[in-house]
């Protein structure tokens, strides 16, 4: 229990996938006008990390890694080449399922997000996640919880973001650097404020 | 009234149509410096107030009074302590010896003196640089150049240690005053306090010269712990090991940064802010509430492979830059929240947070710096937050 805790802080804070990785920067950048919607895009790419990251794991475990063919009678058949194609599938799916909810459910926030959810499927964060999850070994718990607090880490990220765009109405900012110019300084300077947790050992 | 009449003989050149138009930012720097700026609201609605930009950025730099003449105390004092060990070298101990004064640490004059060569060329060349860029800024895009630029080269003057090299303070302060403010637009538009972030900027790029147990006192060969770096190795019971006690740590006869050793001169500091109310009380609660309860927190769950965990919230107080940012850089309204509730809550996730990285983080002994950083990143969204339930309440009532 206690190793989750760990893992659940250090994949929100100090492995945070935004702000330490850089990863899913053309949607950070591109949806971070309005906190409203930096929300709400969090909101969705927690929940399709929290569904894909276990989902690739029983994926991997059962399916692709070497011997896991061992139930259906394949013991010396090795699948992970059929990895990364594998890991884009499922997330492509789990998006579609998760725009067609939202689509039903939740019209406001389904235009808002507008193109940018089915962006997700392609969001380096959410391949990253999965990929991060065969590199380091996890199993299912594990995964679990490291696709909740990545998503998480990265929906505060863009909702920290969106805060300080919103804030940034306001400034005077040079013709040059307007717009995507100036979002990639804050963020930098959002990352060196996120330096604060490197070199945290949990 | 020679001056005045003066500058009004030459304004005409410098308004609009003038011969030295594109100056104007430069010659209002010197004129609002020197004089009440003429500048009056026009439009509707007047509120009657003394208190202007100006007298806001002046005030701070007195209430700075303090620490400063303190930095120049113990930066003289801990020089002197090590030159009676290791030897006297370079030009400053030149300059001392052809004076006359001596070395000695039981001298005031002498300490002070020694100190003011050690802070001057520092608080010079951040000026000079970051006034240089100041000023290119203003005068390209025609806005104006204000007494803020003051307050923060005398921030980022006292949180520096007295050995930094003098180009890493021109890149500093540049870095600070071009990418953390003139890129937003100036004073007022940033989201970072620019001081802060000139002093991130060095911390990571040129970590040896920023960190460590030799930097603090500038004699060579010296090397001595600041309090913060034995609580983090060794806890804070093996302090007085090191003969740092907490009233020297609170009278500030310790290693540090220049300005930031003394919690009494800060607190000085505070007192003043406070009274005229230019610092806003809650952010300072705040951020004491969250350092006491968080640090009580550690030390009752309590850790046996980290010594730091029984640090108390008194030595939190004294050690470091905890006073001096909470002081002058959590209160400055800027980058700070800007509801009442939210500056409770700012307050505290810089509170949390310098406890956090102080004992949890091993990778950095103090914390202030980057705590402050990571709460002016979070200022705007709980101040969004803190609208959004108002809004809500306010619906609730009106239902």
């Amino acid at each position: 229990m206690e190793a989750l805790i760990s893992l659940a802080v250090k994949a929100i804070f100090v492995e945070n996938m935004a702000l330490a990785f850089f990863l899913g920067m053309c949607t950070f950048l591109a949806v971070s006008k309005k906190i409203s919607t930096a929300i709400g895009l969090g909101i969705s790419v927690t929940l399709v990390q929290a569904i894909t990251v276990p989902a690739n794991n029983l994926i991997l475990t059962y399916l692709l890694a070497p011997g896991a063919l061992a139930w259906a009678g394949f013991p010396e058949v090795d699948l992970t080449f059929l990895g990364l194609i594998s890991y884009i599938g499922v997330i492509a799916a789990m998006v579609q399922i998760l725009e067609m909810i939202l689509d039903k459910y939740f019209p406001p926030l389904y235009n808002a997000l507008g193109v940018f959810l089915p962006l997700i499927t392609v969001n380096c964060a959410i391949l990253g996640g999965s990929l991060f999850m065969v590199e380091r070994d996890y199993d299912l718990a594990q995964s679990t919880v490291y696709g909740i607090s990545s998503g998480f880490g990265w929906a505060l990220a863009i909702t920290a973001m969106a805060g300080v765009r919103e804030k940034l109405k306001y400034s005077d900012i040079p013709d040059g650097l307007q717009g995507l110019g100036i979002t990639f300084i804050s963020a930098g300077l959002m990352a060196l404020a996120f330096m604060s947790f490197s070199g945290v050992n949990l | 009234m020679g001056l005045r009449s003066f500058f009004d003989r030459i304004e005409p050149q410098f308004t609009k149509g003038g011969k030295y138009e594109k100056y104007f930012p430069v010659y209002e720097m010197v004129e609002s410096f020197l004089y009440t700026p003429k500048t009056v609201t026009t439009a509707a609605p007047h509120a009657r107030s003394y208190i202007d930009m100006k007298r806001i950025m002046t005030y701070v730099v007195l209430a700075t009074v303090p620490c400063v003449l303190f930095a120049l105390y113990n930066t003289g004092l801990q020089t002197n302590l090590a030159i009676a060990e290791f030897g006297a070298s370079g030009w400053r101990a030149g300059i001392i010896e052809a004076l006359g004064i001596g070395f000695n640490p039981a001298n005031p004059i002498a300490n002070m003196l020694h100190g003011l060569l050690y802070f001057l060329p520092i608080y010079i060349v951040t000026l000079l640089a970051g006034g240089a860029w100041e000023v290119l800024f203003a005068t390209m895009r025609r806005h104006e150049v204000n007494e803020g630029f003051l307050v923060t080269s005398m921030l980022y003057t006292l949180i520096l240690p007295a050995s930094t090299p003098l180009w890493q303070v021109a890149l500093g302060i540049s870095f600070g005053v071009v990418i953390g403010k003139e890129v937003f637009g100036g004073t007022g538009k940033n989201f970072l306090n620019p001081a802060l972030v000139g002093r991130a900027f060095l911390y990571f790029a040129y970590p040896a010269y920023m960190s460590g147990d030799t930097i603090w006192t500038p004699v060579d060969g010296f090397s001595g712990a600041t309090a913060l770096a034995v609580t983090a190795s060794e806890g804070p019971a093996a302090l007085p090991g090191y003969g740092i006690t907490w009233m020297d740590s609170f009278v500030g006869t310790i290693q540090g940064s220049m300005g930031e050793t003394s919690t009494i001169a800060c607190l000085l500091g505070l007192a003043f802010l406070l009274a005229t109310r230019i610092a806003n009380y809650r952010m300072v609660v705040g951020c004491l509430v969250g350092m006491i309860a968080f640090s009580s927190l550690l030390n009752w769950i309590g850790s046996d492979s980290n010594p730091a965990f029984a640090t108390p919230w008194y030595w939190h107080l004294v050690m470091g830059g905890y006073a001096f940012g909470l002081v002058f850089m959590v209160t400055e309204p800027v980058s700070g929240s800007h509801t009442n509730l939210g500056r409770y809550i700012y307050g505290a996730l810089i509170g949390f947070m310098v406890v956090m990285i102080r004992v949890v983080n091993p990778a950095f002994p103090e914390g202030m710096m980057l705590a402050i950083l990571f709460g002016n990143v979070f200022a705007p969204l709980i101040d969004y937050f803190v609208v959004q339930a108002n809004i809500r309440r306010r619906a609730r009532r009106n239902a």
